[in-house]
């Protein structure tokens, strides 16, 4: 196991190299600079953005500045933004606590539900508290997080006034205290369950297929021929089973935790990650845009490499060597 | 009861006077046909269809008949995996046609089953030491380290080395699965063993084995087994009595020796004479059934087999004739005995 994961995270070297490569040429193919995103190109000194550019190394040769980027960042130097004028690092190290705690959040409530409702349909299938839970599910899927972030605002926040709408935390509190993080987690709840409904929808009818797949195999008939308690069956002998197609969804939700939550985070108008990608995508700021680009691949393959860990502890007959 | 003492001293050979084990009176076993916009009830699949038949103490009753003539229904419907539609069936003089729940729980300590498909049976999660020590488990509040020696012991008795404790069913080939298996059944120290067509998806070569072993272990566990194959020969080499089914039914039941030396029923003939001959040189006469097996879901009027059947007459379309002792200790139900 040790080995596989040392020879999974040298092969992750090339890839991330990769990477870099197309998020650079990316940035790079996209219209206008940095500088275009900071001033008006229209009614500035041509000559006053021509210099600019020449400072900036705007234009230089694409090798030269790709190598200089990915030099510095090997040295730890994500460049400084263009827009707040402090280093990225700094800039998604404020923001990543948020959208860290939004995601958890999401992923705890997602994982509850998923289970509860999931485990409930796969026992009792075909039966009106399963067609509910069905429906309920597709109602999830069906809806766009945007529609429902929306709704969510106006029913919950404005019409009846349960929910704040925008923030992270009341800035009046103290942090630390205990109302602070209840504010927290006030704050947090809506667009944590917005941006876990899809998922909730895709695992728990996952879960409930699998569960009643599961539970037509003949290793289920040997258990109950065993004298199994009915409930153990369930719990050990096809939970067991039916949580190793489940190890798939969490390869990706270990990036969605970070990523997924763009929409979701700018409608809530959420400090976190996702809304700062967004800005700097608006503002062309491109060393933020680059870094947080790079730390999504890189989560996404650390995403998989713990998934296929995971698989190998989940499903003996996986062997990782 | 009373109706079992007649019962037993009609059908059985006097000298087999031993205790009845298992005893199964009219066994139905229906599965409902759902259909239109309801999912309404709309037929049966008269899976096992009115079957009488006893096991005693001991002995081995081999199950033969085609696929899909209700053998494997019956050997579920005996472990109570199935619920019988109608019938009764005694173990032990105990009725546990209808029981439920814990009840049936603790029941099954008695009689266990060993499946057909050894890949398919054992759970791909759990370790052999799971699979096997389960069972005891289920009915002991005992750790899993304290069962190891017992666990052991069992594995060597089949044919496994102590090394299988802690590996995968995935790492043995279908045989030693199936010992695996064997062992799973065993572990509880049942009374009977259902041995639903335990070797058909082994090779040749390995089933003997299989055979062999199972054979050794009925006489050191005293074990009574319900045998099931649909190959004549297993079931030759492995049974003391053998039960013909078709479609449901129960055709004929007679003794080992007795059924292959002198078929009674057309059915059972047919049967037979598809046994390939191992002495080339010896010809026999082979009969070749027309036809197909009639749906279960809408079996022929009368007897079963008379639309197959080469000797049927008028009578046959109206008359379902019951199983009848023409010889003692052979059963056939057929109008024309």
């Amino acid at each position: 196991m040790l080995k596989y994961t040392i020879r999974r995270i040298i092969g992750m070297i090339p890839m991330l190299l990769l990477i870099s490569l197309v998020v650079f040429l990316l940035a790079k193919a996209m219209p206008g600079d940095s500088l275009s995103g900071e001033i008006d190109p229209n009614n500035t000194d041509p000559q006053y953005i021509e210099e600019m550019r020449e400072r900036l190394g705007y234009n230089d040769p694409i090798p030269v500045q790709y190598f200089r980027w990915v030099s510095g960042f090997l040295q730890g130097d994500f460049g400084t933004s263009t827009r707040y004028k402090v280093p990225v690092a700094d800039l998604v190290l404020e923001r990543l606590p948020n959208t860290i705690f939004l995601g958890v959040t999401s992923l705890v409530i997602t994982y509850i539900l998923a289970f509860a409702m999931g485990i409930y349909a796969g026992r009792k299938p075909y039966t009106v508290g399963d067609n509910l839970i069905g429906g309920l599910n597709y109602l999830g899927l069906a809806i766009p997080s945007f529609i429902a972030a929306v709704f969510a605002i106006y029913f919950f926040s404005f019409n009846l006034g349960w929910i704040p709408y925008s923030g992270s935390v009341d800035p009046t509190l103290q942090p630390g205290t205990f109302d602070y993080w209840l504010s927290r987690i006030h704050h947090v709840l809506m667009p944590a369950i917005v941006l876990g409904a899809l998922a909730t929808a895709s695992y728990t009818q996952f879960l409930r297929n699998d569960i009643i797949e599961n539970s037509r195999k003949d290793f289920v008939r040997t258990a109950r021929a065993k004298g199994t308690p009915t409930s153990k069956i369930y719990n050990v002998h096809i939970m067991r089973n039916s949580i190793i197609p489940l190890v798939t969804f969490l390869g990706f939700d270990i990036a969605t935790l970070i990523s997924g939550a763009i929409i979701t985070e700018t409608i809530f108008t959420y400090p976190g990650i996702g809304q700062l990608f967004l800005d700097s995508v608006t503002n062309r700021d491109y060393p933020t845009l680059m870094v947080i680009t790079m730390m999504l691949s890189a989560l996404t393959l650390v995403g998989n490499l713990i998934a296929d860990i995971l698989y190998g502890v989940v499903d003996p007959r996986i062997r990782l060597d | 009861m009373n109706m079992t003492e007649t019962r037993e001293t009609t059908a059985q050979p006097p000298e087999t006077e031993k205790e009845v084990l298992l005893d199964i009176q009219n066994l139905k076993t229906y599965y409902p046909i759902k259909g239109g916009f309801l999912k309404r009830t709309i037929g049966n699949v008269k899976a096992v269809d009115d079957i009488n038949i006893q096991i005693k103490k001991g002995e081995t009753l081999g199950l033969v008949g085609e696929s899909g003539c209700g053998k494997s229904t019956t050997g579920r419907t005996i472990l109570r995996l199935l619920t019988p539609t109608e019938g009764k069936i005694l173990f032990d003089g105990k009725d546990i046609t209808n029981i439920k729940g814990n009840e049936l729980r603790k029941a099954r300590q008695d009689f266990q089953m060993v499946f057909q498909d050894p890949y398919a049976s054992l759970n791909p999660t759990q370790s052999v030491g799971d699979i096997v020590s389960e069972p005891i488990r289920n009915y002991r509040k005992v750790s899993k380290k304290s069962l190891k020696p017992e666990i052991l012991e069992l594995l060597r008795r089949v044919g496994l080395p102590p090394e299988a404790y802690d590996k995968y069913a995935h790492e043995f080939s279908g045989g030693q699965r199936q010992r695996i298996g064997i062992a799973r059944a065993l572990a509880l120290k049942p009374k009977l063993i259902v041995a639903d067509e335990p070797v058909s998806a082994l090779d040749v070569s390995v089933q003997s084995q299989v055979l062999n072993l199972l054979k050794e272990l009925q006489g050191e566990f005293d074990l009574t087994f319900l045998f099931i194959a649909h190959d004549l020969s297993v079931v030759k080499h492995m049974s003391d009595r053998i039960g013909v089914m078709y479609l449901g039914n129960m055709v004929e039941v007679a003794t080992n020796k007795s059924l292959y030396a002198e078929p009674l029923h057309p059915y059972t003939q047919a049967l037979i004479s598809a046994i390939p001959e191992t002495d080339p040189k010896k010809r026999k006469e082979r009969i070749v059934l027309q036809g197909d097996v009639p749906s279960p879901a809408n079996p022929p009027s009368g007897c079963p087999f008379h639309t197959r059947c080469p000797m049927a007459k008028a009578e046959c379309a109206e008359i379902k004739p019951a199983l009848k002792e023409v010889k003692p200790g052979h059963h056939v139900a057929c109008i024309l005995y």
